[in-house]
């Protein structure tokens, strides 16, 4: 293994994480950029699970192709496992690569229709390990099984199975290389309410044996809810608030927050609490408002928040960035 | 006289033999009321809306006893007659709006053609009208908006402007097919009240297809849960989220996780929906539910009127809290 840097119990930690694109606006104009993420800093220990909140745009993927190593960040430190990313050789980016893996959120698309799949979770292991065809079966057949699929599957094209069937796949073709870090993008998204349930029940019950972190992201709150030890939620690219699962939901503090968590429809609603609705849409990425880029949206904005960028500051054992979080929530 | 009646509809698609889509259906709805559809994927429940628009071609068979809407029965209907109910007084939108809309046309021309067609207005008048409707629908700038074209409108955008469409001629039956599925959230919440302000505004009927029983709880008043083609529990909310009957749906209901706050794993409903091969000779949810007997494997029980709604069941749950 490669040296541990890090002393902490971290196995992934990346610090003010950044990604700009730059994008073309047309033959005579400048590039423009976006800002798809900016400055994310977060520990995650292993057998723990961050789920990552927010509408589209907001930079959640963007995350999680940086964190697979899909793509380079623009600035800012990821290290996986204690092993820094940036500067990485080409042996330990091989090795870093087994530590990550990730499940997508439409497994039709992500697994391979021409190949059977048994040779599909094989695969990993015939790149990464020297297991012979014998014993990669073993491993294959075990792990079916682990996921809840019948040893005939293994002769199976992804076509023949449902959606539910084909999102176990795909985690399990995700877990063969048994990582340290799983990265699941809206894993349960295209899935129906029932499938939905026995899909999540996989996810807890892999975590709990192999003790993989998690990055879940997602942008159904009530899922969230019964993934996360930590919730991080992202506007326009920005972390506005991260913290405990529990305190998030019992007290939301970013006036975003408190609209996504308030939006979110549930079976025993309260006809007394009042919705708090948020008008407009989200700004254009290519032109950010200056300041806050919620403070359009937002009804407790002032002056300062269309000029000044809040921070990410500790509050009532949370970040969040917001100039009037104390005022807002009294 | 309630203002949609559906008696005994089936879609099928290929012949007589084949496995109905949807199966033996009724439904009624009243004007100014909000009936949701819930159901799972393939559980019927758009089809059986496309099937009241006649939007199914062939090789689908739509049969039903009636298919009564506002006084006129909808099955007898040929394609001219059809055209003067079907965007006029039964107006329909679709889960994506990007798709629902004619890309090459602008937003202004697609709303102004429904105004002419239906309530012969003058080009004049249908211009003046789009625009109030897209007032009326929370667009910014509306007046800009109506030379637009829609692949320049974000997602929430275009699904205003197709509800635009849908109340341009004040229909008296909307029918919303997962109207917010394809939105962010604080998005949903923007449209889910624009379509509940609007329902009552006009007191038209609204019936909304979803699969997300939260927005169930959040908007209809009444709801029919589908399973397999076939209506399976028919109850008013919240009655029905509070004391499921049927155990389809009291299935549903724990697999939401908000039903197992603080525990580590959900309630699940083990195995998946039937398919056309293995359809089951009894209850369609026998071999997947936890309550069983033997006689729900060979005898398919009917959906038999109780104290608070329907429900297709011979051994119903929650009958004590009547």
């Amino acid at each position: 293994m490669m040296a541990d840097t890090a002393s902490d119990t971290s196995v992934l930690s990346a610090r003010e994480l950044t990604r700009h694109y730059s994008v073309s606006r047309g033959l005579f104009k400048p590039h423009a950029r976006v800002q798809a993420l900016n400055g994310v800093s977060f520990e995650l220990q292993a057998g723990k699970t961050l789920a990552v909140v927010g509408e589209s745009g907001c930079g959640k993927s963007t995350l999680a192709r940086a964190l697979t190593l899909i793509e380079q960040p623009s600035s800012g430190s990821l290290q996986i496992a204690g092993q820094e990313v940036a500067g990485a050789n080409k042996a330990q980016r091989q090795q870093l690569r087994r530590d990550v893996q990730m499940v997508f959120q439409n497994p039709y698309a992500s697994l391979n229709p021409r190949q059977k799949i048994g040779d599909q979770l094989a695969e990993p292991l015939l790149i990464n390990t020297p297991l012979s065809r014998l014993e990669r079966r073993d491993r294959v057949q075990a792990m079916m099984q682990q996921v809840g699929l019948r040893p005939e599957h293994y002769q199976r094209y992804p076509h023949m199975f449902s959606g539910g069937q084909r999102q176990r796949v795909a985690l399990a073709r995700a877990m063969m290389l048994n990582p340290k870090v799983l990265v699941a993008d809206e894993p349960t998204s295209a899935l129906d309410v029932s499938i939905q349930a026995q899909v999540l029940n996989l996810f807890m019950d892999l975590q709990e044996q192999f003790n993989t972190a998690y990055v879940f992201i997602s942008h159904n709150l009530s899922v969230v809810r019964h993934v996360a030890d930590n919730v991080l939620v992202m506007y326009l690219g920005r972390p506005v608030e991260m913290g405990p699962k529990a305190l998030i939901y019992a007290r939301p503090l970013h006036p975003y927050t408190q609209a996504l968590l308030s939006a979110t429809p549930t079976i025993h609603p309260d006809p007394h609490r009042p919705k708090i609705r948020i008008v407009g849409e989200l700004p254009n990425p290519l032109a950010p408002p200056s300041g806050c880029a919620f403070h359009q949206r937002c009804p407790y904005a002032t002056k300062r928040c269309s000029v000044e960028q809040p921070q990410l500051r500790l509050l009532d054992a949370r970040q969040v960035a917001c100039h009037h979080a104390e005022r807002i929530n009294g | 006289m309630s203002l949609l009646d559906i008696n005994n509809l089936s879609v099928r698609f290929g012949d007589a033999n084949a496995v109905p889509v949807v199966d033996g259906l009724d439904l009624s709805v009243d004007k100014g009321e909000v009936l949701a559809i819930v159901g799972e994927s393939g559980s019927g429940k758009s089809v059986t809306m496309l099937a009241l628009m006649g939007l199914i071609d062939p090789p689908g068979v739509v049969s039903a006893d009636s298919l009564q809407f506002d006084g006129t029965d909808m099955l007898r209907l040929k394609g001219r007659q059809r055209r003067r109910i079907v965007g006029k007084d039964l107006a329909m939108i679709f889960q994506d709006p990007m798709t629902a809309l004619n890309p090459s046309y602008t937003v202004g021309f697609q709303i102004e053609e429904v105004l002419r067609q239906h309530l012969q207005l003058s080009a004049k008048a249908a211009r003046r009208r789009a625009l109030q409707l897209l007032e009326r629908v929370e667009i910014p700038a509306a007046e800009s908006r109506l030379d637009a074209y829609p692949h320049q409108l974000s997602g929430g955008m275009s699904q205003r402007v197709a509800i635009a469409m849908a109340i341009a001629a004040e229909p008296k039956l909307l029918i919303a097919d997962e109207p917010t599925t394809a939105l962010d959230v604080t998005i949903q919440a923007q449209i889910m009240a624009l379509l509940l302000d609007l329902q009552r505004e006009q007191d038209m009927g609204l019936v909304l297809i979803t699969h997300d029983l939260a927005v169930v709880a959040e908007t209809a008043q009444r709801v029919c849960v589908m399973y397999a083609g076939q209506a399976v529990e028919v109850g008013a909310v919240p009655g029905l989220f509070e004391a499921p009957a049927h155990p389809y749906t009291e299935a549903l209901l724990k697999a939401i996780p908000e039903h197992s706050l603080g525990a580590r794993r959900l309630t699940t409903l083990p195995g998946i929906v039937p398919g056309r091969y293995d359809r089951p000779h009894g209850c369609l949810l026998a071999p997947r539910c936890p309550y069983a007997q033997s006689n729900c494997q060979t005898q398919r029980p009917a959906l038999e009127p109780q104290v608070r709604g329907a429900v297709r069941c011979f051994y119903p749950l929650n009958q004590e809290v009547a």
